[in-house]
């Protein structure tokens, strides 16, 4: 049980139950739609990049705790942030999931809470699959991505 | 477990006893005992099946249907011999009626391009049901895309039973091959197909019959259910992956053209052409999965030694007492609610993702399945991306019910 809390930190079930930033964005720049055709789920990543910073991130999207709640607790740490400072962000963070211990540098504020998912490695996907998605809207290809 | 028991006892299967079969179950996982419910997915195997497969490397190694060396043949023999093993569960008339494939899937690739796609014309309809697993969906897309033809798709009530008046609707003069699965790996339906044969051979349409999750809970018979085509696989009947067997009735075989070619289908080769086998070894192009087959072999013997019966009625008591068990932990809902079910129970929980409970099932040492059971179009039907799965087996227990309505007790307890 401890386990579970520790991969099921407050933070992330508080952001699985009242998503942040979770609206579908007229004025969007750039989208993109992320799948993981492993367990089904799916999210689309709405951005309004102005002169090289996001100025606005939302996403809509169907998965799992720890997919929705990175999701969410990822638009918060990327909105206003240059797009190169969110890239730098998305590889700390794939690392700290994938034990990678290469951190230094990287503010990683409450994306600290997914550190718990790197022992599972079936889950990392779900808690990395928002981030692919966002990496492929900021190099705006609109094609989809899937973790596969 | 003797099928002899005196008619007014009620003969009750011994699962602790059968545990002892199976090396698998009697492990730790996350610090809890194994509770293995995912049998859909596939089953543990029994010693019976691991000593046959070890036995046949340890002795009989050898290749099939050529060499005159004594290994040769005593491989040559257990291999045919497991053909009539198959033959006989499936109480099919002829052994000559039994191909071995890699799968059930391999089994309806097999019929779809042998029998189905050098009879489909443009505008000629598959008919298949809203509950297929996706391994009865899209090799049929596959020759219909190919061919012009048409995939029509009997729907599913609420409950997830076939309704039938729409089956037989759709049946149509241009109906070319009705494929169904026996029972439903996502919602434990068991579907009619008796009923439903009969229905379609009254219009001259042949019946593939998907029975992957059959073979482990029910006793099949082929002659008796008058199908076409009968495809299962031996990992969910506690045999080895890798290997399965499509019964089809042998005036079907012998009208199929070859699936597969390479050695062991042909009779001669030049350079000139081929003259193929007869069947069933016209379908079994390459050196085959021997040591499968025995397992496969030892594993139906296993099964048929207990008794589908016995199985059977452990399983259904395992079903129905897990299906109250678990309606009772708050905000559950069941997918699939058939009046005849086996082995399956799908559900979905207020507030909490299917592979969130999946999770900390496991961290409670009980293995579930929590997805979409390859069966995406079930799951759109129900209005849900993915559903927890649990499925019962010869070796479970009420115990092990009970741990998993704790497991599930304990995900309300993190997600509230």
């Amino acid at each position: 049980m401890s386990d579970m809390r520790e991969l099921y930190q407050e933070v992330i079930l508080d952001h699985n139950k009242r998503p942040r930033n979770c609206y579908v964005m007229d004025c969007a720049t750039r989208t993109a739609d992320g799948h993981n055709p492993l367990c089904g789920d799916v999210v689309k990543v709405y951005l309004r990049i102005e002169d090289g910073v996001i100025e606005e991130i939302s996403f809509q999207g169907e998965g799992c705790a720890i997919c929705t709640a990175s999701t969410s607790i990822m638009t918060e740490s990327v909105k206003g942030k240059r797009v190169e400072e969110a890239k730098e962000l998305f590889e700390g963070f794939h690392e700290m999931l994938t034990g990678v211990a290469a951190e230094q540098g990287v503010e990683f504020g409450k994306l600290k809470v997914f550190e718990g998912v790197r022992e599972y490695p079936v889950r990392v996907k779900c808690a990395t699959l928002a981030w692919h998605t966002l990496n492929a809207a900021m190099d705006n290809g609109d094609k989809p991505v899937t973790t596969q | 477990m003797n099928p002899t028991a005196s008619a007014t006892v009620t003969p009750a299967l011994d699962a602790e006893l059968i545990r002892a079969d199976f090396p698998a179950l009697h492990q730790e996982v996350n610090g809890h005992p194994l509770v293995y419910l995912d049998n859909a997915a596939t089953t543990q195997k029994p010693l019976a099946v691991i000593d046959a497969v070890r036995s046949f490397y340890e002795n009989d190694c050898s290749n099939v249907h050529r060499g005159v060396h004594r290994l040769s043949q005593r491989a040559t023999v257990a291999f045919e011999q497991a053909r009539t093993t198959v033959k006989n569960h499936l109480g099919a008339a002829d052994s000559r009626e039994i191909v071995f494939t890699r799968s059930t899937t391999e089994g309806i690739n097999l019929v779809a391009s042998s029998f189905v796609r050098p009879r489909l014309e443009p505008g000629d309809e598959v008919l298949i049901s809203a509950m297929e697993h996706h391994s009865n969906i899209v090799p049929w897309q596959l020759v219909c895309e190919e061919r012009g033809a048409r995939l029509v798709v009997v729907p599913i009530d609420d409950d997830g039973d076939i309704i039938l008046s729409e089956y037989e609707r759709l049946l149509s003069e241009r109906t070319r091959i009705v494929g169904v699965v026996h029972v439903s790996n996502a919602l434990g339906t068991v579907n009619p197909v008796r009923e439903m044969i009969a229905t379609a051979h009254a219009k001259g349409v042949p019946v593939l019959i998907d029975g992957a999750q059959a073979v482990p809970h029910l006793a099949v018979d082929v002659c008796d259910l008058d199908c076409d085509f009968y495809v299962f696989s031996a990992h969910k009947v506690y045999g080895p992956t890798g290997i399965g067997a499509l019964y089809a009735k042998r005036d079907r075989l012998l009208e199929m053209a070859p699936y597969q070619g390479g050695g062991d289908m042909i009779l001669s080769v030049t350079f000139a052409g081929t003259t193929y086998a007869e069947p069933p070894h016209r379908f079994e192009a390459g050196t085959p999965n021997i040591e499968g087959a025995i397992g496969l072999a030892a594993a139906l013997d296993y099964v048929d030694g207990i008794g589908l019966d016995l199985i059977a009625a452990h399983e259904s008591r395992l079903l129905t007492d897990a299906t109250a068990a678990v309606l009772a932990v708050p905000g559950i809902r069941l997918v699939g609610t058939a009046q005849r079910k086996a082995s399956v129970l799908s559900f979905v929980m207020d507030g909490v993702h299917p592979h969130d409970i999946g999770t900390i099932l496991d961290s409670e040492g009980i293995a579930v399945r929590a997805g979409h059971h390859c069966a995406q179009p079930v799951m759109a039907r129900y209005g849900v991306s993915a559903t927890v799965r649990a499925s019962f087996a010869l070796y479970n227990t009420a115990e092990e019910i009970d741990a998993l309505v704790a497991g599930l007790q304990k995900v309300r307890e993190v997600f509230g």
